[in-house]
């Protein structure tokens, strides 16, 4: 299939920037997310790579050709739009050989490839059905197969489910992604859902402001995040952000919030000033003795785990914790963070502090 | 604030039943929260207290007074929809005003301003108040309608999905806010959502509706650790409850059709072989699916963990519950 390099790609529409100078790789047989809020980018960003915008500067390569003002027919790359339009007045067969038959391949090549991709789908049984009546998710699959017919180099995705509810959502998430490791295409997914992104991709590209703010595998995002932003975005509860007017050294292993002095990673970049300490929520254990205390704002049962919310002078944070440990709202309790995995930000620029922890990751930009 | 009783509320609608026999007490002071997928009752029974849909068959009880034959407004219930209805040429303070302005009410306009104060306090929109309800962001908006139940004081309030048309960081911000409103208040609270974390993150009791009937009613812990079938087993969990027949790790219990796993009640080490198929890396946690004879099985794993795919695991149940054909629990 094919290896799709973004290198220094730019779109402008007037005045407005829509995505600024960006970069990364796409290999070979990854489902690769772009995640980010509306307006981020990251549908253009998409559409850039499919032909469907040309970038004002910068070059896309597949496959290491460079086809960045090559028109979209020309680049062998499928689109699956949310929603999916199929041909209202043919049946499932037909619409799925229409690319096929419009490329002008034969009757019998045609109607191989149709069962091919039927079996594929697991939609067989409906292929001489019409496509009025069809389920939403039967739907998507004859979407699919339209698109998986022409076996092109690569898929985009814009938001393939989020016309879905919750439920149903889910089991096409999985569907998608079980198809994908059948066929091992490359397929570019846009999504503003950050635990979809997380579930279904082997790599993600934070967008934020027509920017890209860190890149790299869903576990590597989550744990070592280059900058507040994308600790906010990705995570439910997200990372929690302690602010404090303080300092690290260079080689500085804690930092002193609320007369407590905290351990962090041994940094190896010094900061003073506006700082935030970001933890994750499930990195916190409340104890009686924990120097750094809180009053417990609200608990939030979840079966398995429990979210508790704690006010402390450094702001509101959620620590998740298990659903055995007995917690009340306005207690006061002690917080221990898990030290190793402490992310400092200096709050001016929103960038991630660089330590131990992180220092593999940002040192690549 | 007031207990509301339903004593074998019935309701249908030509031929299909939107609510069969349905018995449950409100205690005062609790938030309900009533759960099901779309078509199970939920919002029936919503709007059958409020007075909006009369009974077939049975008596529903406000403060211990039959409601049968009283009008929506006799019956003093606030009631918050899911899509926030203000008025958009009034301002956040007029439409919070609005429910006390009502004729019948005659309250004092001190009274008046004292209240939506109040509420705009509790609610975090004081600053807001003399802005149009068009320049609210959506949050604020259905903060102002959750407003306009609060500034009144009903029986009981009842609120059908209010948070669904907002974006996830705003519903879970909402739901603690909610939880800390009505725990504040001492409001009794009956919520209509197919939403199980905000059925269990709020909730003092559950009721689980299926079809109209409600199969289940309790603690969200009691729902959660002692289902009485595998069908309010699989409403709550995320990842969904695994079940499997229930001689898939061999001996098994006479009468039991299907076993239900939690994905946290699987251990790995000893037991049954089964083949990774996916790993899902969460952050907090890790999605381990497996298969095991031609069943799919998720199970977690710590954070940092690592498996490859096809590479095989051992694994066998902990405190497995197991259903009978029926779905019913047996022990």
């Amino acid at each position: 299939m094919a290896t799709i390099d973004i290198r220094n790609v730019r779109k402008d529409f007037g005045d407005f920037t829509a995505v600024k100078e960006s970069s990364f790789t796409i290999e070979d047989g990854e489902f690769f997310m772009l995640l980010g809020p509306s307006g981020c980018g990251k549908t253009t960003t998409l559409r850039m790579i499919a032909g469907l915008e040309l970038p004002t500067s910068g070059e896309i390569y597949l496959d290491g050709e460079e086809i960045s003002q090559k028109p979209a027919s020309k680049r062998d790359i499928a689109f699956v739009f949310q929603m999916f339009a199929l041909y209202p007045h043919m049946n499932v067969r037909r619409n799925i050989s229409y690319p096929l038959v419009s490329q002008g391949m034969r009757r019998s090549e045609v109607r191989a490839k149709v069962q091919e991709v039927a079996g594929i789908l697991g939609i067989e049984r409906i292929l001489d059905r019409p496509v009025g009546g069809l389920s939403g998710g039967d739907r998507q699959r004859v979407a699919l197969g339209r698109a998986i017919v022409r076996n092109p180099k690569a898929f985009m995705m814009d938001e393939p489910l989020g016309a879905l509810d919750a439920e149903f959502r889910e089991h096409m998430a999985e569907e998608l992604r079980n198809l994908h490791d059948r066929m091992n295409a490359t397929t570019v997914y846009v999504t503003h859902d950050q635990l979809e992104a997380m579930q279904m991709g082997d790599k993600i590209v934070v967008m934020n402001n027509a920017v890209v703010e860190q890149f790299g595998t869903p576990q590597m995002v989550y744990d070592k995040p280059a900058t507040l932003f994308v600790a906010d975005f990705i995570g439910s509860p997200s990372m929690n952000f302690l602010r404090f007017s303080g300092e690290i050294e260079n080689g500085g292993t804690d930092v002193t919030l609320d007369g407590q002095r905290l351990i962090v990673p041994r940094h190896l970049q010094g900061a003073r000033g506006d700082l935030v300490f970001g933890i994750r929520p499930e990195r916190i254990t409340l104890s009686d003795t924990g120097g750094y205390r809180g009053e417990v704002l609200a608990v939030e049962y979840l079966g398995t785990t429990q979210i508790v919310t704690v006010q402390t002078a450094n702001g509101v944070i959620k620590a998740r914790i298990s659903a055995g440990y007995s917690v009340s709202r306005g207690d006061r309790v002690g917080l221990e963070f898990e030290s190793e995995t402490v992310t400092l930000f200096d709050e001016a620029t929103g960038k991630a502090l660089i330590s131990e922890l992180n220092a593999e990751v940002l040192a690549d930009g | 604030m007031a207990d509301v009783e339903l004593i074998n509320i019935a309701k249908s609608f030509g031929s299909e039943t939107a609510v069969r026999n349905v018995s449950m007490t409100i205690p005062d002071g609790s938030f309900v929260v009533l759960l099901g997928p779309t078509g199970a009752g939920k919002t029936t029974t919503l709007r059958l207290i409020a007075g909006l849909e009369k009974l077939d068959a049975g008596t529903i009880k406000i403060d211990g007074r039959d409601v049968d034959q009283e009008t929506p407004a006799q019956r003093n219930v606030a009631m918050v929809f899911q899509q926030y209805s203000l008025y958009p040429h009034l301002t956040v303070r007029d439409n919070l005003a609005f429910p006390l302005r009502s004729p019948i009410l005659k309250t004092p306009a001190s009274e008046i301003s004292k209240k939506v104060r109040e509420v705009a306090e509790v609610l975090q929109i004081s600053h807001k108040l003399d802005n149009r309800a068009t320049e609210l962001s959506g949050g604020e908006m259905q903060r102002v309608s959750i407003g306009r139940a609060l500034v009144r004081n009903p029986s009981i309030y009842l609120m059908d999905e209010p948070l669904s048309s907002l974006d996830a960081k705003l519903r879970s911000d909402l739901r603690v806010e909610l939880q800390r409103i009505q725990a504040n208040l001492g409001a009794t609270l009956l919520y209509v959502t197919h939403d199980q974390i905000e059925a269990m993150t709020m909730a003092t009791h559950v009721g689980v509706l299926r079809e109209g009937e409600l199969v289940q009613f309790g603690t969200p812990r009691e729902i959660y650790e002692q289902p009485n079938s595998d069908y309010v087993a699989s409403r709550l969990g995320l990842p969904r409850i695994n079940l499997l027949p229930a001689d898939v790790f061999g001996s098994t219990i006479s009468g039991a059709e299907t076993i239900g796993l939690r994905p946290e009640h699987i251990v790995q080490g000893s037991g049954r072989e089964a083949r990774v198929t996916r790993v899902e890396h969460l952050g907090d946690q890790v999605r381990v699916h497996l298969q095991l004879e031609g069943h799919t099985i998720t199970t977690l794993s710590e954070p940092g963990a690592t498996y490859k795919t096809g590479s095989m695991v051992k694994i066998e149940p902990r405190n497995a519950i197991y259903f009978d054909r029926d779905g019913s629990r047996i022990t």
